[in-house]
């Protein structure tokens, strides 16, 4: 029997000092997940702005052949700090962000576990990020050599050795990787602990939530891939500072080391990424399509399958490292082994939506070009494990493109779906259905113009991170059409600003349950208060809200 | 990749296209039932608001839908172990040229060990007819940090690692320049990091190694240019065999003037090019780890007239 309190007024503000800065003197000292949890997003989205001006002058200087927008040192600075900031600074914060504000509220507890640890993380993290910005100010140093990180956002040894990289400002990418990690990692420890000791009678671990179990799978991954990058960075640190050997080739250093280390955390993480927004879309496709997930069971099992196998797989990025046909062929086995879990997990959400009654408000409108973008991404995939072609599209324009498919056509559509989908519970408004859609298609068409083309640069020859290219090579068209695609991409992400800025004071008043959900944190007010419910909620299945709502047929039994 | 002329890439392209192929089904079927899914199953207007049923799973479907991928990931996997092991495995035979290139921030110093020749940034090769199999064989090592060696119409990549010597293999079957250049950034120029690869016809690629063999040339009328070229620093980093000059960190120059462009091909070699190349190597290819020489303007013309003499 499922009893769920119901839900409460939002109690009277006490008496806080009024005053933007005794505003901001709340925020800075909070220790709260759901004001943590905003600001995890909101620094993401502004890096997100930040990484996304860098990528328009990438495109600007590559829309035609021999262009001299930007000097091949810049242009090298450029995408360094546009792949660190979106890996580092816009996608691990983001999609930590929205599990510290939502975990706790879909198991029905009052914080994370650590809420200090929590509010230590955040800081780490937002200071970590300025550290690497601060590099356009500071990266002189003593040496004058290069004012940012410009050695690539995986950063391959040799080249970040003194004898190649003189300067600060590898020292500056380093050291932020670095204090961003330690932040990273105590998110994740917390996340754990609140999920496994804070959740509310009656929710065992069958009846979690989807995305509080992959957000449980993802925090695995991270807190076993995270350190190992950064025993990877504390090594260089000490090739760079004390004269150590670890990465310095002259001396007997080992550069395919520095690649091991870096992609035994680095490919886990694409999917400490992804597996997020797989979480998400595992709660927007079921409410928009009125249907309880289909099979359940399997799409846990298959996110416990991705976070085990993900930590397999590293060295298919080192095809063409020289690892010999045997470690080839195993590298090759894996990759292809986790496009299984990954294909079943697509094959639940269609399942979901057959048979619904599909609503296609924002949210669902994301997660339907999810489904398409994220098969294309899933198929470049696979093209890629297969070692002999992969030795023709590795470091080419076709692996630009399968991971921004990855990045940017699966998970920025899914966390902007999620942000379509939770603003009302955050903020107590909806976001303008009618700007959405403009965002939607406009973000749908830009980003399917930038990046489609890519794939057949590739494989027309293109390497990737050229800051020019001659005009007899076939590719002129293609960046071309690549670069057109960024006004449209820039337009959506405006259109979205000023649906967020207008939404926020004059957006429809939410409810609680705007969008007729099950999940525990549709049964507070929105937004929630600080101590998100007056008693602890109990449960008897996997959709509490749906028991609920029918009471003449609840989930328990079909479970 | 499309139009390949060497075993290794023809053989990718082969198998690319039945993955491409695979790809595309998958992609005809998955899509295809999202967007059935999408039409057939909208709210329609005039929707009663009532819960559609709700379906919470089905072993047979979801077993049907894990085993048919994995079955597809086997046939998959058994292919790509095949090719594999066809394109590494092979060994070189008694005639196969060998070749070493090393990679240098940012052009390919080539040499030919049994054969005496050291060249930059075009390598030459004899054609590999099947009926009379010429491959060559290419060891691949780096004086400084990665680069990646990636000639598409011949071969995939294979990465070029200070401290790690690596093999790949060519046997190019028709005539012609195939164009390729660096595939892993390093550093400022990895975009002005070219290289060509030239096949030649039997006959004509033994013309080729003869010139090259030879010595330079010591013309009277460019002696001055001569003097310039071994009393400043371009002999600090160059060779020309058979002056005093025998640096190693820059490109050979004995024959200079036999190689189509400057700088790893970021412009034509031609005099105009060179003379502006030599005064400063950055108006061409900005960040080029050469120096700029600041020889007066005569001294200038004398060395240009020198280097042109280095065919």
């Amino acid at each position: 029997m499922s009893v769920l309190i119901p839900p409460i007024a939002t109690p009277a503000p006490a008496t806080v000092p009024t005053g933007g800065l005794a505003r901001l003197h709340e925020w800075v000292i909070t220790v709260d997940h759901k004001r943590l949890g905003v600001m995890y997003v909101l620094a993401g989205l502004a890096f997100f702005v930040i990484a996304g001006l860098e990528a328009g002058v990438i495109r600007w200087q590559l829309a035609v052949a021999g262009n001299t927008v930007v000097s091949p040192q810049v242009f090298n600075r450029l995408f360094t700090v546009h792949g660190t900031t979106m890996v580092f600074m816009v996608g691990i914060p983001i999609v930590f962000g929205f599990g510290n504000y939502l975990v706790p509220l879909m198991i029905g507890a009052r914080d994370l576990a650590f809420p200090r640890l929590n509010a230590f993380g955040f800081w780490v993290f937002l200071f970590g990020g300025l550290l690497l910005y601060f590099s356009f100010l500071g990266g002189d140093g003593l040496y004058g050599a290069g004012s940012a990180p410009d050695v690539g956002w995986f950063a391959y040894a040799p080249l970040t050795g003194r004898a190649f990289s003189p300067g600060n400002s590898t020292d500056y990418w380093n050291l932020s990787i670095l204090v961003m990690g330690f932040g990273t990692v105590a998110t994740s420890i917390n996340l754990i602990a609140t999920t496994l000791a804070m959740r509310c009678r009656g929710m065992s671990l069958e009846r979690l939530p989807l995305y509080v179990w992959m957000m449980l799978v993802v925090s695995g991954m991270t807190v076993l891939a995270l350190p190992p990058l950064s025993a990877a960075q504390i090594m260089l640190l000490l090739d760079r500072f004390l004269g150590a050997h670890f990465f310095d080739t002259q001396a007997g250093g080992s550069a395919v080391m520095w690649q091991h280390f870096f992609w035994f955390f680095g490919h886990p993480e694409v999917y400490i990424l992804m597996v997020p927004g797989f979480a998400m879309v595992s709660e927007i496709i079921p409410v928009f399509s009125r249907k309880v997930i289909f099979g359940y069971p399997m799409v846990v099992a298959a996110s416990l399958a991705i976070g085990f196998l993900s930590m397999t797989v590293w060295a298919h990025h080192m095809f063409a490292v020289g690892m010999g046909a045997p470690l080839n062929s195993a590298f090759a086995a894996s990759t292809m082994l986790i496009a299984i879990p990954t294909g079943i997990k697509i094959f639940n959400w269609v399942a979901t939506m057959y048979g619904g009654r599909i609503r296609f408000a924002t949210p669902m409108l994301f997660a339907c070009a999810f489904l398409f973008q994220f098969l294309c991404a899933g198929l470049t995939g696979i093209i890629l494990s297969v070692v002999p072609f992969n030795w023709q599209l590795t470091d080419s324009y076709f692996v630009v493109a399968h991971f921004h498919f990855v990045l940017v056509g699966s998970l920025i559509f899914t966390i902007f779906g999620a942000i379509y989908y939770w603003f009302p519970k955050v903020t107590g408004r909806l976001l303008s259905e009618r700007l959405g859609r403009w965002h939607f298609w406009l973000f749908v068409v830009g980003f399917n113009l930038t990046f489609l083309p890519m794939h057949w640069a590739g494989m027309l020859g293109m390497p990737r991170r050229i800051y020019t290219y001659p005009a007899d090579r076939g590719w002129d068209l293609w960046n071309l059409i690549a670069s057109l695609g960024v006004p449209f991409q820039a337009a959506a992400v405006l259109v979205f600003l000023v649906n967020v800025a207008i939404s926020l004071r004059r957006g429809l008043s939410a409810g609680d349950d705007p969008w007729d959900a099950w999940t525990l944190e549709w049964a507070t007010t929105s937004p929630p208060p600080p101590y998100n419910f007056e008693t602890a909620p109990v449960v008897a299945s996997r959709r509490p809200l749906w028991d609920l709502k029918h009471p003449d047929d609840p989930d328990g039994p079909h479970e | 990749m499309f139009a390949p002329v060497s075993t290794p890439a023809l053989a990718i392209r082969e198998v690319s296209f039945l993955v491409l192929a695979i790809a595309m089904f998958i992609f005809i079927v998955v899509a295809g039932l999202t967007v059935y899914a999408i039409i057939r199953f909208r709210r329609r207007p005039g929707d009663d608001g009532r819960e559609p049923p709700q379906v919470y799973g089905s072993t047979q479907i979801e077993l049907a839908w894990t085993v048919v991928p994995f079955l597809i990931v086997i046939v998959l996997f058994l292919t790509t172990t095949r090719y594999i092991f066809a394109i590494e495995g092979r060994s070189p035979t008694a005639d196969a040229l060998e070749v070493t290139i090393v990679g240098n921030q940012w052009w390919w110093e080539i040499r030919y060990p049994r054969l005496g020749i050291v060249t930059a940034n075009e390598l030459h090769v004899p054609v590999s007819d099947p009926a009379d199999p010429r491959p060559t064989f290419i060891t691949l090592q780096s004086a400084d940090v990665i680069h990646s060696f990636w000639i598409p119409q011949l071969a995939g990549k294979t990465d070029v690692i200070p401290g790690k010597t690596n093999r790949m293999w060519i046997d190019p079957n028709t005539p012609g320049t195939y164009v390729g250049q660096c595939a892993e950034f390093c550093g400022v120029q990895h975009a002005g990091m070219l290289l060509t690869v030239t096949v030649h016809p039997k006959e004509e690629f033994a013309l080729w190694v003869a010139a090259q063999q030879a010595a330079a040339p010591d013309l009277p009328e460019v002696r001055a240019g001569r003097d310039v070229f071994t009393s400043v620093a371009c002999i600090n980093c160059h060779t020309v065999r058979g002056t005093p000059a025998n640096g190693v960190f820059g490109p050979d120059l004995t024959h200079l003037m036999s190689r189509a462009t400057l700088g790893a091909g970021v412009a034509p070699n031609t005099r105009e090019n060179l003379r502006a190349w030599v005064n400063d190597p950055a108006s061409l290819k900005p960040g080029a780890l050469m120096p700029a020489m600041k020889v007066s303007g005569s001294e200038l013309d004398q060395l240009v007239a020198y280097l042109v003499t280095l065919r």
